[in-house]
């Protein structure tokens, strides 16, 4: 269960991360580009880390197939717009800083070490996101639309980050993500059938694609350096 | 041999922010007969690696090539830890030191009239300011 655990976390962070990375040069304004560069950065530092807790990080970030990964859907949903990306950031990083915070002091001690140093980062994600929520939620017809439109696309994946164990998260989640969305004037997305199955390892298609971005070099180069 | 394990650490900089030394960011986190002990600011801090290699360059160099370099996680590295001297060596360097209780100073012109402009920065640890007194934009080292 702990090899589970770790490949869980490590793999949420690694997709994310890369996900975030592509961003780079392309956000809408240069803070942006930084802040999502850093949250990217700090993901990818955290999934080292935890992947390291099941054995070589390098190895199984980067020579597993898509089947094996075991990230949520939602890490591997596509960036599409900048409402897009931070409708999906702030869904994510206000569930990954309790759960994190709740690992910090319940799991075992190498995750719960990893999970102290790793929750005071998240805390940033969480803010910026949700800072961000109201802001397009509260600017123009369009930044309005776009992000409603990113968050009823997300939505569907809400649902399997509170699958098991992490259940118990879902009040303090709930209360979170409304308070900020009634500060941006939006509504909760209308409930759908929830889209289950990435911690067995049953993923979308975008994942593929990702990974073979990711990937190439070292399935080109097995053991390249730098 | 402790104590002066330490004064050579004193002199290795950091890498992002070479007015200050590893030990006064309390990257150091203790010296033993047997190994240096480091923590990692953040996670995902590029740094991290160089902070090590030069570290066991600096042993290498001065006659501790026998001392192992150990990173642990826990407790997790604050900016509490950061000495009073590196505080001063921040600011010097045109970096508001971090200060939980107090607005940002511009290291400019000395200003608490200061805004935030973006919480990430340059590099992890450092977030955007401005001063509304001077106009100078600055970077402020973030409370963790």
């Amino acid at each position: 269960m702990s090899r589970e655990l770790a490949l869980r976390l490590g793999d949420d962070g690694l997709i994310l991360g890369q996900n975030l990375s592509h961003w780079c040069g392309h956000a809408p304004m240069l803070e942006l580009d930084l802040s999502l560069a850093n949250i990217a950065l700090d993901l990818i530092g955290q999934a080292a880390l935890f992947l390291g807790l099941a054995g070589d990080a390098d190895q199984i970030a980067f020579r597993r197939d898509v089947l094996d990964f075991k990230n949520c859907l939602l890490v591997e949903q596509p960036n599409g717009d900048f409402a897009q990306t931070i409708a999906r950031q702030f869904l994510f990083s206000n569930w990954q800083e309790l759960m994190l915070r709740d690992l910090a002091e319940t799991g075992e001690p190498a995750f719960a070490a990893i999970a102290a140093k790793s929750v005071k980062e998240v805390a940033y994600h969480a803010r910026f996101a949700s800072e961000w929520i109201v802001r397009l939620g509260d600017g123009t017809e369009e930044s309005r639309a776009r992000l409603a439109a990113g968050l009823d696309w997300m939505w569907r994946f809400v649902d399997e980050l509170f699958e098991g164990d992490h259940a118990p998260l879902r009040g303090e989640w709930d209360a979170r993500i409304d308070s900020a969305l009634a500060e941006a004037g939006l509504e909760r997305p209308a409930s759908r059938r929830p889209i289950l199955g990435g911690r067995d390892g049953h993923h979308s298609e975008h994942l593929g694609h990702l990974l073979s971005q990711m990937q190439f070099l070292q399935r080109a180069y097995p053991g390249a350096q730098w | 041999m402790v104590k002066s394990v330490w004064d050579i650490l004193a002199t290795v900089p950091d890498p992002e922010i070479p007015a200050l030394s590893v030990v006064d960011l309390g990257i150091v986190r203790d010296v033993s007969d047997a190994a240096v002990t480091i923590t990692p600011t953040y996670t995902g801090c590029p740094a991290t690696l160089a902070i090590e290699a030069a570290i066991r360059a600096a042993l290498n160099e001065s006659g501790h090539a026998d001392l192992a370099i150990k990173t642990v996680l826990s407790p997790p590295w604050t900016t509490d830890w950061i000495s009073d001297e590196g505080r001063a060596k921040l600011h010097a360097y045109g970096i508001a030191p971090p200060s939980p209780a107090h607005a940002a100073q511009c290291p400019r012109c000395g200003s608490d009239d200061t805004a935030e402009v973006s919480r990430f920065g340059s590099t992890p640890c450092k977030a955007l300011h401005r001063c509304n007194a001077c106009g100078e934009p600055f970077d402020r080292f973030k409370c963790h």
